[in-house]
């Protein structure tokens, strides 16, 4: 059993069986990570670049985190400090860089696309670590793999992603996964954040986020992206807690042992009350630590893959 | 090139008597059963600890604790695979800080798995001490390792395979010997160029 592709670009297409071998990979590194030497020794010698187009903190954190583990080197780059802001191409950037013998790159970047772009004109092994409004598959990993560990499958449950289902990269990726692995999903938000046609993806849609709670098992919520907002989408925060928010009264309405989810940043008091955020039922920590797992699993299961093996 | 032959090399009351044998010789060594833990290599290398541990539970009445440990994180080749090998859980429950440390694994070939082994234990903690105990020794070393117990010795040719098959994962319990090519290939045949058996 191994992954098809020799890079992570989104989880559309990936199979359940491939999805399956992350996620249990990922508990093997699970182990690893509370080891009193918390590193193996499995990637050394490969080098991996963190191209981040976008600002991050956990992502990138947690990839490097994940690359040191493994004892592969990385660098990590940030366009602030770079020669982006002289001018120079993402094209002519990755390819400069790739000539100092890199062997894997992670990428985040505002453009959808952009990862695709780079399996054209570099021979590294790729690694979407979220393109625009596309995809960011280790993130909805991560979050299955928590939803997993907790309930012990994915089969059967009813997850909710509620918020910025417009704009967000993870409630796609989200999407895509959970389905194939057997899981019933439902979108929320105000209408003016939800996508067109968002039901083709097999997904009940809800504007009323009391209807989208009732029975659920997991609510994941994506964060209000207010830098991704040109026009105003609703007409103020306040109204937006009051109709979408997640509070503790909303919470009875799911089924009991339910979860509480975000991928981060939050944005404490608009779309999640601290008491949520804080509760017994929020796993938002747990997402966390289980990402540097599963990105170690990604990373081990992608490496060494070169051209010629896979088609 | 002739069919391979298959031969069996030890039957089930082989296996039990070589794991009664490695038992009495681990206590033997160790003075006892105090600060003395087991560590498996999965798959096979874990059945065998789990036997002696309970072996030596009926010999001493002390209860040893087993440990499990999948090394394909730790091994030398992991960039020349096609694939990545499917990794599985390794369990240590208990610290391994100044224990006497007894490594088991089904079959020593080249080394490596031990080599590999040795690391991994190591960045668990230090140990007092590591000492090796296999079923079968086939020979054919790459690594400066030798075993400290073994259960039998058997020549091999480098091309042989050698497969413990235990009634834990599998559907019979012996030893059994693949020997490509000619089948006379027996305790001093020549090595033929060819990549080695499955066991690393």
């Amino acid at each position: 059993m191994s992954l098809r592709s020799r890079h992570l670009i989104g989880l559309e297409g990936v199979a359940r069986e491939e999805i399956k071998l992350i996620l249990d990979t990922a508990e093997t590194f699970r182990e690893i990570i509370e080891r009193p030497i918390k590193k193996v020794p499995t990637l050394r010698g490969l080098t991996v670049l963190n191209l981040f187009y976008e600002p991050s903190t956990r992502t990138r954190i947690s990839f490097e985190l994940a690359e040191k583990r493994l004892s592969a080197d990385s660098i990590s780059f940030a366009t602030a400090t770079s020669s982006v802001k002289k001018g120079e191409s993402l094209r002519d950037t990755v390819q400069n860089i790739e000539a100092m013998k890199i062997d894997m790159v992670v990428v985040r970047h505002s453009s959808a696309g952009v990862p695709y772009y780079l399996t054209q004109c570099l021979d590294s092994n790729i690694i979407n670590g979220g393109d625009g409004t596309h995809e960011h598959p280790t993130q909805a990993l991560l979050d299955m793999f928590t939803i997993r560990r907790k309930y012990g499958k994915l089969d059967g449950l009813r997850v909710i992603l509620v918020g910025d289902v417009k704009h967000s990269r993870v409630t796609r990726s989200n999407i895509w996964g959970l389905k194939t692995m057997g899981a019933s999903v439902a979108v929320c938000g105000p209408s003016t954040l939800l996508p067109y046609e968002v039901e083709k993806f097999g997904v009940d849609v809800y504007t009323s986020i009391e209807e989208a709670l009732d029975g659920a098992d997991v609510v994941n919520i994506m964060r209000i992206q207010l830098e991704r907002q040109q026009a105003g989408m609703f007409p103020s925060q306040r109204e937006y807690t009051n109709l979408w928010g997640l509070t503790r009264e909303r919470l009875r309405l799911l089924n009991k042992n339910y979860t509480v989810m975000h991928p981060g940043p939050m944005n404490r008091g608009v779309e999640i009350t601290n008491e949520v955020a804080d509760g017994d039922a929020s796993v938002i920590l747990e997402q966390v630590t289980n990402g540097v797992a599963v990105r170690m699993a990604v990373l081990y299961l992608l490496s060494g893959k070169k051209e010629e093996e896979t088609q | 090139m002739s069919k391979p032959k298959v031969e069996t090399l030890v039957d089930k009351k082989g296996i039990d008597r070589a794991v009664a044998r490695l038992s009495h010789e681990i206590l033997e060594k160790n003075n006892g059963a105090e600060s003395l833990v087991l560590i498996g290599i999965l798959t096979r290398g874990a059945h065998l600890a789990r036997r002696i541990a309970q072996r030596i539970k009926e010999i001493e009445a002390a209860e040893i604790p087993v440990g499990l440990m999948d090394i394909n994180l730790y091994r030398d080749d992991v960039h020349s695979k096609l694939d990545q090998p499917v990794i599985q859980r390794t369990e240590i429950l208990f610290d391994v800080r100044d224990k006497n440390v007894i490594l088991v694994d089904d079959v020593l070939y080249t080394g490596r798995t031990i080599r590999a082994a040795l690391d991994q234990i190591i960045d668990f903690g230090r140990p007092r001490s590591i000492q090796l105990a296999v079923l079968i020794d086939r020979g054919h070393r790459e690594l400066p390792i030798r075993p400290d117990f073994v259960g039998k010795n058997i020549p091999t040719a480098k091309d042989d395979r050698v497969l413990v098959r235990l009634s834990e994962t599998d559907d019979e319990e012996l030893v059994k010997i693949v020997r490509q090519g000619m089948s006379l290939a027996g305790p001093a045949a020549p090595e033929r160029k060819k990549k080695g058996g499955k066991k690393a």
